[in-house]
């Protein structure tokens, strides 16, 4: 069966709370009554509940999220630039094409948090540190899409443009970029989750406040309720800012170019 | 007005073949000139050369006296594919062309209300490109190539992927455009039917030499009727060159 818009969101809630009531309800079987595993390693909707009540009225748990937001948003937008100038670059010069390209998605292979030891080793443990891991992390992804997303312009905007006079910069700005758009801003979105997840790799791995030190105290303190609290809300973040900017910008797009159907 | 091509040759990097060779052609302000020919023959190569897009292994292209060496706006082309910009609407892409060569905005407006209403686009000015019928994309794009007031318009089979109806009724409008506008016009079809009815003059192009088989000038009265025997008879004449049985 099909469904849509409200009654999808509906359902979906619906979804969520006989997940919730499950994982209490096996909570309660499995710690409580049959007393299988101790409290303190399996997580409780109630516990986790509790703890999101702590974290939040002293303040923990806002301050780490903002912190790991700016943090990440920063990273990502220095990603955004070095991507965006090795991804002209490498469609530019047909020489990086044939050599750079295939290394950088050899890059790819190459899990973000791999980049932890050398970034320490370099900057410390430093809020510099979890930068570098975003950026070496997000930055290849993003040089890609954008050669690809150029590569992908149909050759008869181009030849439009140019028989109607555009000079090379109005090819670039007034063709290619809008023509470009929505696969930019597809790999644009890709870039982010991968941003994301380097800067929590970055994070759990240093010192600086945030949801990935947020997590390794809950570690620290045996609170299985503050770590499985940090987890949600890491994809929580992570989703929202997927959904409410990427996937809401992409939607926009294709619909006003007949790209989407209803 | 004058465009002159002189001993044109082009040949492809890797290919044996010649795709033209030794093209010698001179088109006259306002005139409308068809080129017809079977696949292969090299026609759309006449026209990307004409319009910048390739460059020629020998010969030359002289408009106005000046040689031919890249794409520019006095050389629009009106493609197949109609190359409207799909993130535009359909006056902002009529406008696109004005706009990037830095025509005042109250001006591009004018010209584009003005051409959208020679095309019987006007109630559609704000729809956006993918809503648009077939003929209505050609319409829009024929909108946009008029608004650039170029020495000559190149049309690349503006027609060819429009169902039958539609590409004779355009057809029709094309000329009726051309009758107000006077402009020059460049144009490839393999309907040797729709160049009889368009040209002033046709050019047949051999896809055994690649090179010019023969010019034909057409002084039919317009509008033409496609069912009166002097056309039936040149279209067969032409048709017959096309094929190669002539001469």
């Amino acid at each position: 069966m099909k469904y849509e818009g409200r009654l999808y969101k509906l359902s979906l809630l619906i979804f969520i709370l006989i997940l919730i009531v499950f994982w209490q309800g096996f909570y309660f079987l499995a710690v409580d009554v049959l007393q299988l595993s101790k409290p303190y390693t399996v997580p409780s909707p109630l516990g986790v509940g509790e703890r999101f009540l702590d974290l939040l009225s002293n303040g923990t748990l806002p301050e780490a999220t903002l912190q790991s937001l700016g943090r990440g948003i920063l990273g990502y937008a220095i990603a955004i630039v070095i991507g965006a100038v090795i991804g002209l670059l490498i469609h530019h010069f047909y020489y990086l094409q044939k050599n750079l390209k295939p290394m950088l998605l050899g890059l790819q292979t190459l899990p973000s948090v791999c980049w932890v030891p050398f970034s320490i080793l370099w900057f410390g443990l430093s809020t510099n540190a979890i930068l570098f891991v975003v950026v070496m992390g997000t930055a290849f992804s993003i040089s890609i899409s954008v050669d690809n997303a150029i590569k992908n312009v149909p050759p008869i905007y181009v030849k439009a443009g140019l028989t109607m006079g555009a000079t090379k910069s109005q090819l670039y700005w007034d063709v290619i970029l809008p023509a470009c758009l929505p696969e930019l801003v597809s790999g644009l979105k890709q870039g982010w989750s991968f941003a994301w997840r380097a800067l929590m790799a970055g994070e759990v791995m240093t010192t600086s406040i945030g949801l990935g030190q947020t997590l390794i105290t809950g570690r620290d303190l045996a609170d299985i309720n503050q770590v499985m609290l940090v987890m949600l809300v890491i994809v929580l973040v992570g989703l929202l800012i997927d959904k409410c900017i990427f996937s809401a910008i992409e939607h926009r797009m294709l619909k006003k170019r007949g790209l989407l159907s209803e | 007005m004058s465009l002159i091509i002189r001993g044109l040759s082009k040949q492809f990097q890797g290919s044996d073949e010649h795709t033209l060779q030794n093209i010698n052609l001179e088109i006259a302000s306002g005139e409308f000139v068809c080129v017809v020919g079977t696949s292969g023959c090299g026609k759309s190569t006449l026209l990307n050369l004409i319009a910048g897009l390739e460059n020629p292994t020998e010969g030359e292209i002289l408009l106005d006296g000046e040689k031919i060496t890249k794409p520019g706006a006095e050389r629009t082309v009106m493609f197949q594919d109609h190359g409207l910009f799909p993130w535009l609407n359909v006056i902002e892409n009529v406008k696109f062309g004005m706009k990037i060569n830095g025509v005042a905005k109250e001006l591009q407006e004018e010209k584009a209300l003005h051409y959208l209403k020679l095309v019987n686009l006007y109630d559609y000015r704000d729809y956006p490109i993918h809503q648009l019928s077939g003929g209505m994309r050609q319409r829009t794009a024929l909108a946009r190539a008029l608004t650039m007031d170029s020495k000559i318009l190149l049309m690349d089979e503006p027609f060819a992927s429009l169902d039958k109806q539609t590409s004779n009724r355009l057809r029709e409008e094309l000329q009726r455009i051309w009758l107000e506008t006077q402009r020059t016009i460049f144009f490839i079809t393999h309907s040797v039917e729709e160049a009889v009815y368009l040209a002033d003059r046709v050019v047949v192009l051999s896809p055994e030499t690649h090179s010019i088989r023969d010019i034909i000038s057409i002084n039919l009265e317009r509008p033409r009727h496609i069912y009166s025997p002097e056309f039936i008879e040149l279209r067969h004449r032409i048709l017959d060159e096309v094929r190669g049985e002539a001469i």
